[in-house]
């Protein structure tokens, strides 16, 4: 790690610090917010309950199909509107408008449309969680230098060689940039889906917690899923400055 | 002064013969524009032809052409004694002006490409390859991404990669654009090396009076758009040459040989980008 890297995990490192004074002095209240020592301690035990484990899996089953269908749905979609000018310029302005659109309200819908349980979580979280990977590969797909298309054109390459050994390796970086957005918007759309209605799940427990006012086990769940996604995100980060290094557009 | 006369050379000692080869496309506006008009020119085997003229007359199309990535809409071209139509042949290399290196292979593995698509045997791969790396100054940095080379190298990498296939004919289009001078001087020895042991017959385009000047056997000097041959320069250069050379009195007669038949063209174009 690097000076601003040490420098990041310091200020992170003080500032739980400071919580965990303030918590301990009293100057913030547990009905407020508890300790993170308490937080780490709750999750440790959390964790070992069986109903605790089942959301679990149900909520990281919901969210690796969520991906899955947004990665591979977004690259199939990006590629036929890249291919496809006329339905592109139909297409881009929805896309580039759908953040704007509070994509919850159709939380609804989908619940009378797949049921209240996994496949409307997964729809809604699809609909957060493909826009980045169409965005990102129709980005990707234009921005392949022309030069590599003629080089492969000099080395007489079919097109699926080309596809293969120079398209889709020359996207990488931006394909990379939509996984990151997909993984992101999908366990958004899955866990917040889950907190407002579900039969299950890490988001249900935490509803259900705070409903209780148990702060112990609300808090506790909370950090299990900022240290998961946390760890998920830094992960792809690094992948992807990886690929951004390497094509030399860091 | 020589003009290009495709008749008068025999196609055994010919590499590329083009006749009366023009194209015209349509611009953004559907209106048909002519790039190239009537371009005639053979190259025996083994010539270092330069090609150079004023920006827009249609080099870049022509090496495209020859290289038998676009098809002509008139007049033919042949390799070797078989017609180019619209598809690469057997033998012939492109260094492109922009960088061609792939940024997800390492240089060996970018230097290789052509050769493993080729199926070519594994240990005449690393032969080839290694030989290569030397020629080009790159074994140090067989392990690197581009990401790690300068413009230079990163070109370096490309002539190597198109060097392995063995190529008979080497099409060159202003592959040392981005560079530097100095940088440029020193390719240019690289390039003339490369000619010389590899015996290919060798067609560059370039903006560089002083590179075309240095380098060739011939230069052939286009008008302004629609692009054709108004000269043909014979240099008189020895085979052993490098960048050395452009001290001789011959370099300065040729770029002003040259920049005779640029000049008016080169203003013309200045002021219609203007207007």
């Amino acid at each position: 790690m690097n000076a601003v890297a040490w420098t990041r995990v310091a200020v992170i490192a003080g500032f739980v610090a400071l919580v965990e004074a303030l918590c301990r002095c009293g100057a913030i209240k547990p009905f407020t917010l508890i300790a993170p020592s308490a937080m780490a301690a709750s999750l440790v035990q959390l964790v070992q309950k069986p109903d605790v484990r089942a959301d679990l899996v149900f909520t990281a089953v919901n969210v690796a199909i969520t991906v899955a269908i947004s990665v591979v749905g977004g690259f199939a979609a990006g590629v036929l509107l890249h291919r496809f000018g006329r339905a592109r310029r139909v297409v881009s302005p929805l896309l580039a408008a759908s953040y704007a659109v509070p994509t919850f309200v159709f939380y609804p819908v989908m619940i009378v449309l797949f049921g209240l349980g996994r496949w409307s979580l997964i729809a809604i979280g699809v609909l957060l969680g493909i826009v980045g990977m169409i965005v990102n590969t129709i980005d990707g797909l234009d921005r392949i230098p022309r030069v590599y298309t003629k080089t492969a054109a000099m080395q007489r390459m079919s097109p699926l060689a080309t596809t293969f050994l120079i398209v889709l390796p020359a996207a990488t970086p931006h394909l990379v940039t939509g996984i990151k957005l997909a993984v992101t918007y999908s366990i958004t759309g899955v866990i917040a889906g889950e907190f407002i209605l579900s039969v299950a799940g890490l988001g249900r427990h935490i509803a259900l917690a705070y409903n209780d006012l148990d702060n112990t086990a609300m808090y506790g769940l909370l950090l299990l899923l900022l240290l998961a996604t946390t760890a998920v995100n830094v992960a792809i980060h690094a992948w992807e400055g990886r690929m951004h290094r390497l094509w030399g557009r860091a | 002064m020589e003009l290009a006369n495709p008749a008068s050379v025999t196609l055994e000692r010919t590499a590329l013969v083009a006749a009366g080869v023009g194209h015209e496309f349509r611009d953004r506006n559907g209106r048909t524009v002519r790039a190239l008009g009537g371009i005639d020119v053979s190259l025996p085997r083994g010539d270092f032809f330069s090609v150079i003229g004023p920006s827009g007359c249609g080099k870049s199309t022509l090496m495209e052409i020859l290289a038998g990535l676009v098809a002509p809409t008139e007049g033919s071209i042949t390799f070797e004694g078989a017609p180019v139509a619209g598809r690469v042949p057997d033998g012939i290399g492109v260094v492109f002006q922009e960088d061609a290196s792939f940024p997800w292979l390492t240089v060996r593995e970018n230097v290789a490409f052509g050769l493993r698509r080729a199926r070519v045997d594994g240990a005449e791969i690393a032969r080839r390859v290694d030989y290569a790396l030397r020629f080009m100054g790159l074994r140090d940095f067989a392990a690197a991404h581009p990401a790690q080379l300068s413009g230079g190298m990163r070109q370096r990498v490309c002539i190597a990669r198109t060097l392995v296939q063995q190529p008979r004919l080497i099409l060159l289009d202003e592959p040392f654009a981005a560079l530097d001078q100095q940088t440029r001087l020193v390719m240019g020895d690289e390039l003339l090396r490369l000619w010389r042991e590899s015996g290919a017959t060798v067609v560059l385009i370039t903006h560089s009076l002083d590179e075309a000047a240095m380098l060739s056997d011939r230069i052939g000097v286009m008008s302004g758009r629609p692009g054709r041959f108004v000269d043909t320069l014979v240099t008189g250069h020895p085979r052993e040459r490098d960048s050395r050379i452009l001290g001789d009195p011959r370099c300065a007669e040729l770029t002003a040989a040259m920049w005779g038949h640029l000049r008016d063209s080169s203003l013309r174009a200045i002021e219609a980008a203007g207007a």
